[in-house]
């Protein structure tokens, strides 16, 4: 409940965020805190320096760049579930913002925050990798994309470096024919709390067949992770139940499946075939 | 470091370190003790309060990050003695037993209907999915805001479960 | 009574204005100058030797008053316990540490930041040992949890008071009975699992001893606060009287704040030294680790009964975990069970429960208190056994009741006398209110449709309102914390001169509406306005001696103190009113705040009243002046509520997720004070059981370490986890004291866990599935289904 001791700078500037990482290799960036703070209380995690990025000006808009949709790295959850913009074009990561916390969690937690933390079992970047989001991350040497496919590298780390700063999450427009949706069992059942599995699907369909498809799951393994495997058996399918199900089946494919309070390997891998199938079956439904 | 910030209409300042949480900012050094603290993982709610007008948790907040807000707390809500309708609803409708979740209930309760002034009874569930009770079920906490709501909305609200017995 | 009775009327609570401000006053809430702060340093080990404690780097921090060990304190000698069976827990423990939490050291600081900050520099180094956690092995002995004895504490068999004889004859006749041609035997291992209290305000306790007056000032967060003050003086040599605790607002109790804890003792401690007031409060994991727990049974029920339904024997034998240490009642939670073993039912029943120790947190009261682990045992097989003959389990608990004319004089098949029931009465009430041949017929449909809804259905009867002093005689004495026979009900009413009135009790509540139903109480017998009368309570300088609330006893031990003292009050009030009125005592009648003469419109008020009765020249003859009473209540049996619940759930197969669509409950409290009230403890007690059903559970690593110690993972049920319920009530008063009542405060609990998982297993009887142990996480729930297809 009481954190160890910590310097704490509040920069008006991402250039002077960005300095004061640089020159502090053990600061942690803050931003919502959502992740962090409760970290810090239980003294799991005690940084030496605290760089408030919530003063900086220009971090908290959702914009519309013509071809994709940016969310600042100080845009909440409850700001991403509400935007328009976020239905429209990443209605998985709208979803996936409307089931992250409580409330009182989604009015301070950020998106970018949730991609940074990189929970094993969180909603949002499972979406952004279904959406082929692409993160931008800034340092005092200037900004850098990353693919969402490439952030999520290990247990509770991303791509990020100690210097870096995510600023935006970066999401391509969804084209005609395009949608997405996200589906989960939470941890106390229903859509509340953690995923015990869930799993993002963005698909494209044309010409009465699915043309393309991105497919991810949270919950399973060690890190947000991609089914490759249902993605390529969906594509060029005709998208039919019997299609889908046979294509859920591979969600786990080439996934190192890990127990946990919730749920056996075996389960797990269950879950995720059945949300990859609802996922998908919503996607299609919503992709018309 | 010095922090400043509205609380209940008043501006107030104080010394804290930067680790100190917003929490304790009000309860011990404001004596603003209606501001419970419940766990120390981020799902109790109990010391939720308004922060220019949304639900926060006041312990998973450092007080320096709340320089220059507008703090709302339960001691704030009453006006010139008048009860706020939420803090009626949970009077008349018997929404608190032991009373520890309810300053942070009664919060989150109000800033619920603020943002949606005829909830049903599922958007009260879900709205107050981070506020744990442990004593009431519930049950008359979510009789206790629909009440609020109809008031609010200037209806009549619906008799108490037990004047129907 | 009166004729403007507010019994059984709804009065809005008079605690509720100070709560719904932020103004109630909790113990972190209270300030004194100087006051320090305390952090524990505790084992990360669940058995473990300490080899070294070394605290001089956190001695040498900036603002630490001081830092405490074993050496410091071991000469006031280990926890005091009220049922003192099994080693006792040492108030802090250099030696071998036995569970996960256990403290070692105590860090005393100016500000509870640095005292954490001490308490992470108190080096101490621990050499693990192997720990014991699962009940079969602790039943072994293989590893003992205290070196040189074993860790069967005690096994409790009943029928209660059954001799070797008695007993083998009961067991050869259910024996027998197994042998019948239309026998069937159904039986079935269950876990009961471990279940941390939760109440949302944690613990906490300041205590201020003055040295001036050679006295403390404690305040605590207690359910207990004469046994607490006891306790303390006990421990420092003190009278009762030199120790005032105060137990103001309480966040929830649910019986974990039922003990005197060893940091209620420590940090009284801290305070003589210091020479400052001293606080401590527990965060939530801290909590997970040191304050008691409850439940933790594993054990196989069996029914043996006919093809029609008749059943002829029931039999538990099991093991029940006690943690490491015995506090209050510990070992006497099971034999709390073995009350109602054979909850309300007339068949043989056969009961053992062994109690063994555990390398973990002790366990000791919570909400039920070894009912609810009876009651679902008993519920779980009862149903199990119509599910395998085939008929309703309405109708199997029916013909198995103990009748309604078997009462008064009922005794039950474990050998407890019971004051009044009328089950099958309370039965058909649910089955009506509910609707239930309905609700089966809307399941049947919605099988035919290939959903999985189910419909359950569980009867309980509970124990409670404890209770007869003569408790003593059976091995419950406060005489450790300085309370000899403390299971009575005290109150002290008041008439000021005024005409105002105060009542102070010894109950300790944590919620439960005292401030409002004592109220209520006395202005029925007084005829007075409740905004005149204080109630004063969970203080030990103001209330009467009186041991608490706990066991849902408050209303029918305590409250029926209340009213005979407020009796004892009026007819002295009535003798002056009359001297006053020139009428006969008789024709004495009050209300609305005044005495009249029955049929007049002659009347005194009571401020005309009780000024006479502080003006003794002009009582009339013989009557002392003064208008107060004290009175004692010693009931002559526990009580007996009972009820019926009912539930309806929807499992979806693919994911194992259970949706609780419905809860009807119909309980059986004896005559209700406040029905607002009433149904509020219900609620939250069938919220507790839903909860042990669907979602709590403190799962233990194989080396003792608590995995869902935080409220990520001990998951508790949020409002959008539960429906709105659905109650009513059938009454049938006590005949045991003088208001009918029964008490309330436990019973949805008692009456709830099993009728969920009864529902779940009806959802899934198309798919073979008989038993899914609690809680009903999807994960087991989808597994059951796979190993019924199996």
């Amino acid at each position: 409940m009481y954190p160890r001791q910590f310097d704490y700078v509040a920069p008006s500037s991402l250039e002077e965020a960005l300095a004061a990482l640089d020159a502090n290799p053990g600061a942690k960036v803050l931003a919502g805190g959502m992740s962090l703070l409760p970290m810090m209380k239980m003294r799991l995690l005690s940084p030496e320096m605290v760089v408030d990025i919530g003063r900086i000006g220009g971090l908290g808009d959702i914009t519309d760049n013509g071809d994709s949709i940016s969310i600042g790295a100080l845009v909440t959850h409850t700001e991403v579930s509400a935007s328009g913009l976020v239905q429209e074009h990443g209605a998985a990561l709208a979803t996936a913002a409307s089931w992250t916390g409580d409330r009182q969690v989604r009015n301070r937690g950020t998106c970018c925050g949730s991609m940074v933390h990189a929970d094993v079992a969180a909603d949002q970047p499972v979406a952004a990798l279904a959406l082929g989001a692409t993160m931008v991350a800034a340092s005092s040497g200037g900004t850098r994309e990353i693919a969402a496919a490439d952030f999520f590298v290990d247990t509770m780390m991303s791509a990020l470096e100690p210097n870096e700063i995510l600023t935006e999450v970066r999401i391509p427009k969804a084209g005609p024919g395009t949608a997405s949706a996200y589906d989960k069992l939470g941890r106390r059942g229903g859509h509340t709390d953690y995923a015990v599995a869930g799993v993002a699907a963005s698909v494209t369909r044309s010409n009465g067949s699915i043309s393309a498809a991105t497919v991810a799951v949270t919950g399973v393994g060690n890190r947000p992770v991609l089914a490759a495997g249902v993605a390529d058996a969906l594509v060029g399918s005709d998208g039919s139940d019997a299609a889908v199900e046979a294509a859920a089946a591979h969600a786990t494919d080439g996934i190192d499946v890990l127990e946990d309070l919730y749920g056996s390997v075996g389960y797990k891998t269950h879950l995720a075939q059945v949300f990859a199938a609802r996922a998908v079956k919503a996607a299609l439904s919503a992709a018309g | 470091m010095q922090v400043s910030m509205s609380v209940n209409g008043r501006q107030v300042s104080g010394d804290v370190e930067p680790r100190t949480l917003l929490v304790h900012f009000l309860r011990e050094d404001r004596g603003l003790t209606g501001t419970h603290v419940g766990c120390e993982s981020s799902y109790c709610g109990a010391c939720t309060v308004k922060m220019d007008g949304k639900a926060v948790l006041s312990c998973t907040m450092l007080a320096v990050q709340a320089e220059g807000a507008d703090i709302t707390t339960v001691e704030g809500l009453a006006e010139n003695g008048e009860l706020h309708p939420v803090q009626e609803g949970f009077w008349e409708r018997h929404g608190l037993q032991c009373g520890f979740c309810t300053p942070g209930m009664i919060i989150s309760a109000v800033t619920l209907l603020e943002e949606n002034d005829n909830p049903s009874e599922e958007e009260i569930r879900r709205g107050i999915e981070g506020n744990l009770c442990r004593c009431t079920g519930y049950h008359n906490i979510v009789r206790a805001i629909e009440y609020a709501g109809a008031k609010m909305r200037g209806e009549e609200p619906a008799p108490a479960e037990w004047e129907n017995a | 009574m009166s004729s403007t009775s507010v019994l059984g009327g709804v009065v809005r609570r008079r605690e509720d204005p100070a709560l719904i401000q932020g103004r109630g006053r909790y113990t972190d809430d209270v300030k004194l100058a100087g006051t320090a702060h305390v952090a524990f340093v505790r084992s990360p080990y669940a058995h473990a030797q300490v080899s070294s404690v070394d605290t001089s780097a956190a001695a040498a921090m900036e603002g630490v008053l001081a830092v405490y060990t074993a050496a410091d304190t071991d000469h006031l000698g280990p926890l005091i316990a009220q049922v003192p069976v099994g080693a006792l827990r040492p108030l802090l423990n250099s030696g071998t540490v036995k569970h996960v939490g256990e403290a070692v050291a105590m860090v005393v600081a100016e500000d509870p930041y640095v005292a954490k900050d001490a308490a992470d520099a108190v080096d101490v180094d621990y050499e693990p040992l192997p720990a014991v956690v699962d009940l079969k092995q602790s039943l072994s002995d293989e590893v003992p949890v205290h070196e040189g004895a074993s860790n069967t504490l005690i096994s409790w068999v009943g029928p209660f008071g059954a001799d070797e004889a008695a007993l083998a004859e009961l067991q050869e006749g259910i024996e027998a009975a197994k042998q019948r041609d239309d026998a069937v035997v159904v039986s079935q291992e269950m876990i009961n699992q471990r279940l941390i209290p939760v109440p949302i305000e944690p613990r906490s306790v300041m205590a201020d001893y003055q040295a001036g007056y050679d006295r403390f000032d404690i305040y605590s967060s207690t359910q207990i606060p004469s046994a607490l003050a006891g306790a303390i003086g006990k421990y420092f040599g003190m009278s009762m009287n030199q120790v005032t605790v105060k137990a103001m607002e309480v966040g929830g109790g649910f019986g974990c704040k039922l003990n005197v804890y060893n940091d209620e003792v420590l940090v009284a401690f801290a305070s003589r030294q210091l020479g400052c007031p001293v606080k401590w409060t527990e965060t939530r994991r801290e909590a997970a680790n040191s304050t008691i727990q409850g439940r933790g049974w594993v054990a196989t029920a069996t029914v043996t009964g006919t093809e029609d339904g008749e059943i002829l024997g029931f039999e538990l034998e099991g093991i029940a975990d006690m943690g490491a240490y015995s506090q209050n009642f510990t070992v006497a939670i099971p034999f709390l069970g073995l009350f109602v073993g054979s909850g309300q039912y007339s068949f043989p029943t056969y009961w053992k429960m062994d109690c063994v120790t555990t390398h973990t947190m002790t366990t000791d009261a919570y909400r039920g208190a070894g009912r609810p682990e009876a009651a679902y045992y008993l519920e779980r097989i009862v149903d199990m056994y119509a599910r395998r003959i085939g008929m309703d389990p309405a109708e199997v608990r029916r013909k198995n009741y103990i009748s309604a004319d078997d009462f008064p004089g009922a005794v039950s098949p474990m050998g407890f006398p019971m004051d009044t029931g009328d089950y099958a009465t309370n039965l058909d009430a649910a089955l009506e209110t509910a609707g239930w041949s309905d609700l089966l017929a809307e399941r049947d449909a919605a099988r035919a449709e290939g959903r999985y809804v189910g419909v359950g259905l569980a009867t309980y009867v509970e124990v409670c309102g404890f209770g007869p002093s003569g408790l003593v005689d059976l091995g419950f004495s406060w005489a450790e914390y300085q309370m000899p026979s403390a299971f009575n009900g005290s109150s002290l009413v008041r008439v000021h001169p005024d005409g105002s009135a105060t009542v102070s009790i010894g109950t300790g509540p944590s919620g439960q509406g005292h401030q409002t139903t004592w109220a209520q109480i006395v202005g029925d017998g007084l005829g007075l306005d409740v905004e005149r009368i204080r109630v004063i309570h969970g203080d030990t300088e103001e209330a009467p001696p009186s041991i608490g609330t706990f066991g849902s006893r408050s209303a029918a031990v305590d409250g029926a103190a209340c009213y005979e003292a407020t009796g004892k009050v009026r007819a002295k009030a009535a003798r002056i009113a009359a001297h006053l009125l020139e009428a006969s005592e008789e024709d004495i009648e009050f209300a609305d705040g005044a005495a009249q003469v029955v049929g007049t419109d002659s009347s005194v008020s009571w401020g005309e009243i009780a000024a006479c009765a502080y003006q003794p020249h002009r009582l009339p003859e013989g009557l002392e002046g003064g208008l107060e009473a004290h009175a004692i209540f010693s009931p002559g049996n526990a009580t007996w509520p009972f009820g019926t619940h009912i539930a309806v759930v929807e499992v979806d197969p693919d994911t194992g997720d259970v949706d609780l669509l419905r809860y009807i409950g119909m309980d059986d409290c004896g005559n209700v004070i406040s029905p607002m009230i009433v149904d509020g403890q219900i609620h939250g007690g069938i919220a507790q059981g839903i909860g042990q059903a669907m979602f709590e559970d403190a799962v233990y690593g194989a080396d003792g370490n608590l995995l869902s110690g935080s409220l990520v993972d001990y998951i508790l049920p949020t409002a959008a986890d539960l429906p709105s319920f659905e109650l009513d009530r059938t009454v049938t008063p006590s005949d045991i004291n003088p208001l009918g009542v029964k008490g309330i405060g436990e019973a949805g609990t008692i009456g709830s866990a099993h009728t969920v998982v009864n529902a779940v297993v009806d959802a899934l009887e198309p798919l073979g599935v008989t038993h899914i142990d609690m809680p009903l996480r999807p994960r087991r729930v989808w597994q059951a289904i796979q190993d019924a297809r199996a």
